[in-house]
């Protein structure tokens, strides 16, 4: 079994949003959503300042209270830990868009619930998702965790990494280089 | 039933996934004890077609492919053999699809009934618009002669046009990116090594160890492959240098941010070269074998030192050290960014000379982390008769100003356009080709001064932009993923060419630009400038040239062709420089020559009187300029500009982040609305915006006075006088209270 | 100092800047599931306790408004859900994880429920019904011998009923404002009370209005008791709960929950009742009201509240 995961490496990213408009263009993502988004926190005072720049997204967590918290089973794990949510036994209840502490899903105009899907479908062909495939300050990695040799099971074991409120306890996939 | 298919297609992945035949859509639930994907994420599916292109959304020109599945457009991807882009485009290429797709685009040919400036136009077919057009060049050509008609061009298409125009016997065709852009780049570095530094920039950056960036925002600047090298440098560990009075995204990468006060960094440049000089930090060797006028130099800085630049520039005497050291350190693998957009403040020539000075005396011209030798394609020109000779170019009009551009000047020609006794060159017709001169020129009350006062002006476009407004006539080209293109020949490390196609059918009443200027030619009897039958026939002598074909380059979109140049000088290698002296000149000949400091010196600038501050202005990294802020993908990304103002000023004047202020310059020229970002990551004495927003067309809805127009407040420029660039940071700004 | 910017202009509607996926529906569902939680608990306790006839409209008028009012609850529900022709994928499955699923599912059982206790009651109500068939006069007539079951049934699924529509909510850690245990005993007893409430409202007797006034007295207490301690958990609590109490401490929602919910939902109802105790002579139907409209803003508020409470971008600046 593999365990999919991202890692971004927020001293890389520019935070161009190409990987949003990628998401768009590959996903039909209708104008005016996103699957993903882009975060800069600037710290400190002029002159001293320091800035993270994070492109984020659902973070298909190991204990995802969106799944947990669907009446119908529409949100679900898949192959490798990915969450996706099946349209078609969606109900539209919105109780896994209040459940997500990262405001990852939005109502998808045809009226299910939409997110990263990890662009599973690409993944499933061998590629890389649309955003890592198009990031060109190729900052961010994808991978399967349980490979010890992918670059992404490598670069975390190499590189200092975060994840967005941990404290929230939702084991989130999707790491921040630091 | 968009369901079914969907389970269907499901079942062809997961059977290429599992190497199995899987049938039965039902019996499909579980994969490994986990259920189905999502059925919209299963859209690989549908017959899916390829075009080659390269982007046209900024002039990095990244070649890549147009995807359609079913026959619609779906998505750009880059070409992994294209050097631009490895692969990858930028934002704004990526969202290319929604120039193609975007509602308010033009779409006949329109012509003028009522007086320039009103927006009255009445549809046309094109034979109307281009006789109309003919007509009036001719009548032109005959009371003036053909040189009163000048072409502005930024573009790919532009080249026919060109074509057109010196057939038709006139040289008047400038580019925006000469005297508003990297004129002042180009010359210096001419007058320095003797070659410019070109686009894609000749800059090995992803080799540096150190890079230095003046103002120039990469990142911001989404300059694709330059990005990409940056990106590279920077993970494998490059010290990066940013001089900028705003915490720029790349200052964010910056082991040193010097937050310099705006106008001063000849100041800097100069005191770093006084470092280098006398610790002695330069290469020795380099300098003694490669350069001319060392010893002139030495003097000239001898004053220059880090605790004279500090008042100035506000930059600790250490830290000028320290990051001096730090060049010198890691050079030759250094690299002074040359910048790109450097009109700022008309000492700009003088200023990149400083940069281009200190990259010689680090020795990174012609080394590896510094400045490579780009390798260029060599194709076959399609043979073309010869053109007549003018009698008079633009440059008449200014006798003894600008002796060393060597481009025309499009500020120059704007203001040799307005009437002015004693001055006899006025141009009379303006043939605008992708290029939004309201927006685009400095000083806009004069670009509509001369619009008022042309006999004929014609825009060739794809939006309903500001330059349409003023049009007499307006041809409305197809957009880049509608047409053919001469093929894109970029200089770099490689010698590569690429191929633009066809994606779509063109939309509405719209032609390629190559039609447009073959049509026109024929209604001015200059069809043998324009021999080949169709654009294809032109593509394929080219590509025969070289041994390729269209055919083949539809197929694979890139081709790299042999060439065995090294990318540096060897070691100790003797080299002619294309100067005077065939040296790099740290003493420059040609400016003395002319009158002009042959060392670049400091000049003080003018400072924004009380209560104002400088206007600055840059990119947003999904926007080029004034042409994408109507495309729906990336106004998505960003709507509209906002203005950065540092927190005290923001207290003082009682703003807050997400507040609409209305900005004024010295001159009493009001912005339009504009949302406050208040934010440390900006100095106290300047206010900072993204250049291309605030468009005033009311066809072009989704932008329609959104945000705020830099231009508008440029009412001032300071004129490079060694090469007629407009430097355009020389406006002070402040808040228009009672208009909030 | 940290400033925090999106950058890329996310605007996803319902999401964006804060989020508002549920609007007036949930809120009037949770009310209606709360009310009719209090009148099935009381209809169930005073059977079983045997004063079925004094006390009338607890036992068996009240009941005869919970179909509707649970038929409204879920219209609210079925309008609020976005993806509607699918809405019966609620019942091709249980999830016990998911407050959603067993709420969907208590409430399969709470309406033929009450339907079948109305049926034993009607024709004492109604002397001249006619159940026109034969089979259904024969089925009511039977089951009017399992009342006492029923009753049973009632007391049990109207307290999971009650528990869930707070229970709703506090599964959502997401959300600060809800993250904590006390919002499902606050809607259970809110629930109660305002049941009480309603039956108060509709019944004639003076016993019996006299009763249920002590008894809601008791209720309103411990709501006031249960809020304070929330508000002082909250406080104690991590820095997104502080946040989240500080919306009703001096924030957006303080003159609306401070005001209506607090004061003229709670204290003053409270003091009117106690006062009626003690002799005066308050009209039920005003602290009856007050109890019910503060029961139904508190809904609005703790729904809406909870939405504009997050972990993540609290203090981003929102540049588009
Ligand atoms: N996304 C995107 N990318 C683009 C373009 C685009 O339209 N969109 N356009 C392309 C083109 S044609 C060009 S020419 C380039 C332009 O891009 P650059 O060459 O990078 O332009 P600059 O003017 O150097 O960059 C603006 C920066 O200069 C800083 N600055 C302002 N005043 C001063 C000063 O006095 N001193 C110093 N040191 N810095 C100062 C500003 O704060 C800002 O960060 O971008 C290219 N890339
Ligand atoms: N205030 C201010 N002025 C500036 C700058 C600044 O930063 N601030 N930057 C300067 C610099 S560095 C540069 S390089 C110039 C750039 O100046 P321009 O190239 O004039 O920039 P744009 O605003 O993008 O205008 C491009 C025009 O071309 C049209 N167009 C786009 N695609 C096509 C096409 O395929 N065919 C045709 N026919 N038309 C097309 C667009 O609709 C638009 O009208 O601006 C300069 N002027
Ligand atoms: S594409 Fe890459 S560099 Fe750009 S914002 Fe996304 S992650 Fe950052
Ligand atoms: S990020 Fe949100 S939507 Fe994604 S798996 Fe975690 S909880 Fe679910
Ligand atoms: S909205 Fe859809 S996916 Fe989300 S919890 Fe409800 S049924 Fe599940
Ligand atoms: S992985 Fe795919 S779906 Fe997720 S954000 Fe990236 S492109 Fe979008
Ligand atoms: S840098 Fe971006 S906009 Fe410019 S040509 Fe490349 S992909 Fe297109
Ligand atoms: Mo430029």
């Amino acid at each position: 079994m593999a365990r999919y995961a991202m890692a971004i490496d927020t001293k890389r990213c520019v935070g161009c949003a190409d990987c949003v408009v990628a998401c768009q263009t590959e996903n039909n993502v209708p104008i005016g959503y996103c699957r993903d988004w882009i975060v800069q926190d600037t710290y400190g005072e002029y002159p001293n300042l320091s800035m993270e720049i994070r492109s984020e997204r659902c973070n298909h967590c190991d204990d995802s209270p969106c799944v947990r918290c669907c009446p119908t089973s529409a949100s679900h794990y898949a192959e490798g830990g990915i969450v996706l949510v099946t349209h078609d036994e969606c109900i539209g209840c919105k109780a896994c868009i209040t459940s997500c502490p990262y405001d990852a899903r939005y109502v998808h105009p045809e009226g299910y619930i939409d997110k990263c899907t990890f662009c599973i479908h690409r993944v499933k062909e061998g590629e890389d998702p649309a955003c890592v495939a198009v990031c060109p300050t190729h900052c961010m990695i994808f991978g399967d965790l349980d490979d010890k040799n992918s670059e992404i099971s490598k670069v975390l074991r190499s590189r200092k990494y975060k994840t967005l409120i941990p404290e929230a306890g939702t084991k989130p996939h999707v790491f921040y280089l630091l | 039933m968009s369901k079914r298919l969907n389970r269907r297609e499901f079942i062809k992945i997961l059977g290429a996934g599992t190497g199995g035949a899987l049938v039965g859509a039902s019996t499909i639930q579980t994969f490994a004890g986990m259920k189905t994907a999502s059925s919209a994420d299963l859209i690989t599916e549908g017959s899916i077609e390829k075009t080659p292109t390269y982007c046209e959304l900024c002039f990095w020109k990244c070649a890549g492919w147009v995807h359609k599945k079913d026959g619609e457009p779906w998505k750009i991807t880059g070409n992994p053999d294209d050097p631009n882009s490895h692969g990858r485009f930028c934002p704004r290429g990526t969202g290319g699809i929604g120039t193609y797709t975007d509602p308010q685009r033009l779409k006949t040919p329109l012509i003028r009934i009522e007086e320039r400036g009103k927006q009255v136009f009445k549809e046309a077919t094109w034979d109307e618009a281009l006789d109309y057009i003919a007509a009036k060049m001719n009548k032109i050509k005959e009371k003036w002669g053909p040189e009163c008609i000048a072409l502005f061009t930024h573009g790919s298409g532009g080249t026919y046009f060109k074509t057109l125009l010196k057939g038709f016997g006139s040289n008047n065709i400038a580019a925006p990116s000469y005297a508003q852009c990297r004129g002042p780049r180009e010359e210096a570095y001419l007058l320095t090594y003797g070659e410019g530094v070109g686009s894609p920039e000749r800059t090995d950056m992803v080799n540096s160890k150190c890079i230095v960036l003046i103002g120039s925002h990469i990142g911001e600047n989404m300059h694709n492959g330059q990005v990409q090298d940056f990106s590279e440098a920077v993970a494998n560990g490059a010290t990066v240098i940013t001089v900028d009075p705003r915490y720029s995204i790349a200052a964010s990468k910056s082991k040193y941010w010097l937050p310099i006060k705006p106008a001063t960094d000849m100041a800097l440049l100069l005191a770093w070269i006084n470092v280098i000089i006398e610790e002695e930090l330069y290469d020795k060797e380099y300098v003694k074998q490669y350069t001319y006028g060392f010893e002139e130099l030495k003097k000239a800085v001898k004053k220059n030192t880090p605790e004279w630049a500090y008042p100035i520039t506000t930059i600790k005497p250490h830290l000028i050290r320290e990051t001096a050291r730090e060049m010198a350190k890691n050079a030759p693998a250094t690299l002074v960014h040359p910048g790109r957009h450097v009109t700022w403040y008309g000492d700009d020539t003088q200023r990149v000379r400083a940069g281009a000075i200190l990259n010689a005396l680090l020795g990174s011209w012609g080394r590896r982390g510094g400045f490579y030798a780009p390798a260029k394609a060599k194709v076959e020109k399609y043979p073309l008769p010869e053109f007549p000779k003018p009698k008079k170019d633009w440059k008449d009009a200014f006798p003894d100003q600008f002796p060393l551009a060597n481009l025309a000047l499009s500020s120059g020609i704007c203001d040799a356009t307005i009437p002015t006794p004693g001055k006899d060159c006025s141009f009379k017709g303006w043939i605008v080709y992708g290029t939004n001169l309201p927006l685009t020129l400095p000083e806009p009350k004069k670009t509509i001064e001369a619009l008022k006062a042309l006999e004929l002006v014609v825009a060739i476009d794809i939006m309903p932009m500001e330059i349409t407004g003023w049009a007499d006539v307006v041809l409305p080209e197809c957009t880049y993923l509608e047409r053919y293109d001469d093929i894109r020949i970029s200089p770099g490390r490689e010698s590569t060419i690429a191929l633009r196609a066809p994606a779509f059918e063109a939309k509405y009443d719209t032609k390629p630009a190559a039609w447009i200027a073959k049509e026109l030619s024929k209604k001015l009897g200059l069809e043998k400038y324009f021999p080949w039958e169709t654009f294809e026939d032109y593509l394929d002598y080219r590509l025969k040239s070289i041994g390729s074909s269209l055919e083949e380059m539809k197929k694979i979109g890139v081709k790299k062709l042999a060439h065995d140049e090294d990318l540096y000088f060897l070691n100790g290698e003797e080299y002619e420089f294309g100067t005077n002296t065939g040296k790099i000149e740290l003493y420059s000949t040609a400016l003395e020559e002319h009158g002009f400091d042959p060392v670049p010196k400091y000049t003080h600038h003018e400072e924004p009187p009380e209560g104002y501050y400088r206007l600055n202005y840059g990119r947003a990294p999904m926007h080029s300029f004034s042409r994408t802020t109507n495309n729906s993908y990336l106004t998505d990304l960003m709507a509209e500009n906002v203005v950065w103002i540092n927190p005290l000023i923001a207290k003082e004047w009682d703003i807050k982040t997400g507040d609409y202020v209305v900005l004024k310059n010295t001159d009493g020229t009001k912005s339009n609305k504009i949302k406050a970002y208040v934010t440390q990551r900006i100095r106290h004495d300047s206010l900072y915006m993204v250049h291309g927003f605030g468009h005033r067309q009311k066809q072009m809805s989704t932008s329609y006075l959104k945000g705020a127009d830099d231009t508008n407040l440029m009412s001032r420029v300071k004129i490079d006088p060694i090469m007629g660039g407009t430097g355009m940071r020389a406006n002070f700004i402040t808040f228009s209270m009672e208009d909030v | 100092m940290k400033e925090t910017v999106i950058t890329s202009g996310r605007m996803n509607p319902g999401i964006d800047p804060v989020l508002h996926a549920w609007g007036w529906e949930i809120p009037i569902y949770l009310f209606l599931g709360g009310v009719v939680a209090g009148i099935l608990f009381f209809a169930g306790l005073y059977y079983i306790r045997g004063k079925s006839e004094q006390y009338k409209a607890t036992v068996k008028i009240a009941p005869l408004f919970v179909p509707a009012m649970l038929s409204i609850g879920l219209l609210a529900l079925f309008l609020d859900l976005t993806h509607k022709l699918y809405f019966w994928r609620l019942y091709t499955i249980i999830r016990w994880e998911s407050p959603m699923s067993w709420g969907a599912w208590i409430l399969m059982i709470v309406f033929p429920l009450s339907l079948m206790w109305i049926a034993t009651f009607i024709e004492d109500i109604f002397p001249n019904w006619d159940w026109k068939f034969n089979f259904v006069k024969k089925t009511v007539t039977w089951l009017t011998g399992f009342q006492k079951w029923m009753a049973w049934g009632l007391i049990i699924t109207s307290l999971i009923l009650g528990m869930y529509t707070g229970i709703l909510l506090s599964a959502f850690n997401a959300r600060p404002f809800w993250n904590t245990a006390i919002l499902g005993p606050l809607f259970l007893v809110s629930g109660l009370s305002t049941g009480t409430a309603f039956i108060m409202l509709i019944s004639k007797s003076h016993e019996e209005k006299s009763k249920l006034g002590q008894i809601d007295l008791v209720l309103i207490a411990i709501e006031i008791f249960l809020i304070i301690h929330m508000f002082m958990g909250f406080l104690a609590s991590t820095e997104v709960q502080i946040h989240a109490a500080h919306m009703f401490l001096g924030g957006p929602y303080t003159a609306v929950f401070w005001t209506f919910v607090f004061t003229l939902g709670l204290i003053v109802p409270f003091i009117s009742e106690a006062l009626e105790l003690k002799g005066f002579k308050i009209p039920v139907v005003i602290p009856a009201m007050l109890v019910l409209i503060g029961g139904l803003i508190l809904r609005f508020i703790v729904v809406d509240a909870g939405q504009s409470s997050r972990w993540l971008y609290k203090f981003v600046e929102q540049l588009q």
